[in-house]
């Protein structure tokens, strides 16, 4: 069986930057992605990032998939296998790869997994219309595709990603009817929302979809205002004439290959559901098994990235190899994740972290 | 972490008073949340924006220091950054904004001035647009505007680009 020394599951910019870090430590890395091109989330997100210098803010996603990627392409030490999908754990620790059709196997002695997050769905009538689709597919069509997914849009979700992908959409030159909030605030950033609503894109908070109407494609959305309950009100019913519904409800961390590991996994929701129980080190309850990013608890890129970092750092001095700016490399990328973190707007995460790593100790995944 | 401040010092050290700007061009942070952010700061030469000692507080300009360069306003991912310069001419003033739709108007065109919400408030001359490497694809579109709009108009609408359907 093939063997390597660390195999990073999905290469956005977690899994990138565990590369990165377990490359420069000397380790020898095998990186598997199910994707056509490097970069995860990033390919897609045309906006420029916020975050630190550090973490490349005020640059586009698009653009910092190729700096990490451009790390790592044609390193003697990294194979990046991609159109490549992890589909199996086994007991021994070895892998299953799915790639054109066929299953190889591979045998790396630290996983790092960083398969990012996976998109909620909501229950309305018709939510199984063509024209209903989840942001990230939205995306996929317009930003790395070049299509437009429809003419107008009725957008469900006010959090980043909702005002992101409506932004795009405006771009795209398609028309974006309104943003409907179930909450009674926007989730995403105000200066987010600035930028549709300048551009004269309602945002409905306190409101949520009623029903999609159509026959074979959506033809209308109607949405209607939701009171202090939640529950929503007759008679605030309003109607949007649209062929596009676009989902941006959150998301939750992808967990499968976790599970089969046996990775002991908590059910944190301000982390966006089940995510593995791990220590400081990102080291799960399965030793050896690591895991960064979006997986480990939905936060950003910037975040994902100094994950990745620390994984990567750990799993390959795990190995033995060390470098003389170990701890210096790892201390800076702690500290710049609890910066990111410190404000505001990461008291949702840190709340969900504190939770994480109490269970963790409780059953001993912590010291 | 900063206490939460009141109404006034969101705006304080971000929104320049009437009186800073009847001096000349000056820069508009509108950008009132604490969000992870800091590259404002390392984009001013004239150190203008203050230092960030957390990279989560607000920016903080010295209205004194600022000249209107306008180099920051194509960093801000927020896309939060105008300049204004009220001294233009006797009743119009100038409003330097962030831009990155397309079709992109030229200088001497004739473009919607939309205020915050999206609503059409006036229409604005092109004076110019700089769009170079260092602006990275979000263009700086100076438009003229009457000088009483100058601290509402914050987008523009060029011949048929998409928009909101609410907008006038
Ligand atoms: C619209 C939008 C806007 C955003 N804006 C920002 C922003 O401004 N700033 C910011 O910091 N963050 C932003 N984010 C968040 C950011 O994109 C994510 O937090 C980040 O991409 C998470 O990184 P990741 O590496 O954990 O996962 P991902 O980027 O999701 O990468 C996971 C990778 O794993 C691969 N994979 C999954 N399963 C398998 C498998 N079984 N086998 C092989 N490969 C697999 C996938 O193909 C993918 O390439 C935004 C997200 C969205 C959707
Ligand atoms: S306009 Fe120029 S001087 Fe003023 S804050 Fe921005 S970069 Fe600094
Ligand atoms: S760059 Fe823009 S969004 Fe970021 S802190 Fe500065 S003004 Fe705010």
């Amino acid at each position: 069986m093939r063997t390597t020394e660390i195999c990073v599951i999905g290469a956005g910019p977690a899994g990138l930057c565990a590369a990165i870090a377990a490359r420069d430590m000397g380790a020898r890395v095998t990186c598997v992605d199910s994707g056509d091109r490097p970069g995860g989330q990033l390919v897609k997100q045309t906006h420029k990032f916020f975050g630190s210098r550090a973490e490349f803010a005020g640059k586009r996603g698009i653009d910092i998939a190729r700096i990490l990627a451009e790390q790592i392409e044609n390193d003697p030490l990294v194979e990046l296998m991609l159109e490549s999908t992890v589909i199996g754990f086994y007991d021994d620790g070895a892998i299953g790869i799915e790639r054109d059709d066929a299953l190889t196997f591979l045998k790396p002695a630290r996983i790092v997994c960083a398969t990012g997050a996976s998109e909620r769905m909501l229950a309305f009538p018709n939510n199984d219309l063509p024209g209903v689709y989840g942001a990230g597919a939205v995306q996929t069509l317009m930003n790395v595709y070049g299509v437009r997914p429809g003419k107008a849009v009725l957008m469900v979700g006010a959090g980043n990603i909702g005002l992101i992908v409506s932004y795009q959409l405006l771009q795209a030159g398609v028309e974006v009817a309104a943003v409907v909030e179930a909450m009674p605030q926007v989730g995403g950033y105000d200066v987010h929302a600035r930028k549709i609503q300048r551009a004269g894109v309602p945002i409905l908070t306190s409101h949520t979809v009623k029903a999609v109407h159509g026959t074979r494609t959506v033809e209308g959305a109607t949405v209607w205002a939701l009171g202090g309950d939640f529950r929503p009100i007759p008679g605030t019913e309003q109607h949007f004439q649209v062929d596009t519904v676009c989902l941006a409800v959150g998301l939750t961390p992808l967990a499968d290959i976790l599970w089969q590991a046996g990775c002991r996994m908590a059910y944190v929701p301000e982390l966006g559901g089940h995510v593995a129980l791990r220590d400081e080190d990102y080291e799960t309850s399965r030793p050896s098994v690591y895991v960064a990013g979006d997986l480990a608890g939905i936060e950003e890129a910037s975040s994902a990235m100094l994950e990745g970092t620390i994984a990567g750092l750990a799993a390959a001095r795990s190995l033995g190899h060390s470098t003389p700016d170990f701890d210096e490399r790892l201390a800076a990328a702690r500290a710049d994740l609890a910066a990111l973190r410190g404000g505001p707007k990461g008291e949702k995460v840190r709340r969900g972290l504190d939770r994480l790593m109490r269970l963790g100790r409780e059953v001993g995944v912590v010291a | 972490m900063r206490d939460k401040p009141c109404q006034e010092s969101r705006t304080h050290g971000r929104i320049p008073g009437a009186e800073r700007r009847a001096r000349g061009p000056c820069v508009v942070m509108e950008c009132f949340e604490d969000i992870p952010c800091d590259p404002c700061h390392d984009a001013c030469r004239q150190g203008a924006i203050r230092p960030f000692d957390d990279l989560n507080h607000l920016p903080e300009v010295d209205f004194d220091k600022c000249n209107g360069c306008g180099a920051c306003i194509s960093v801000c991912p927020g896309l939060a950054i105008f300049v204004v310069d009220e001294t233009w001419k006797d009743d119009l003033a100038v409003v330097r904004l962030p831009y990155e739709f397309l079709p992109l108007p030229a200088p001497g065109d004739v473009v919607a001035g939309l205020d915050r919400s999206g609503r059409r408030c006036c229409t604005a001359k092109v004076i110019r647009v700089e769009k170079t490497k260092r602006h990275d694809r979000t263009a700086v579109v100076w438009i003229e505007v009457p000088k009483a709009l100058s601290m509402e108009v914050r987008h523009i609408r060029v011949g048929g680009s998409a928009r909101g359907l609410h907008e006038g």
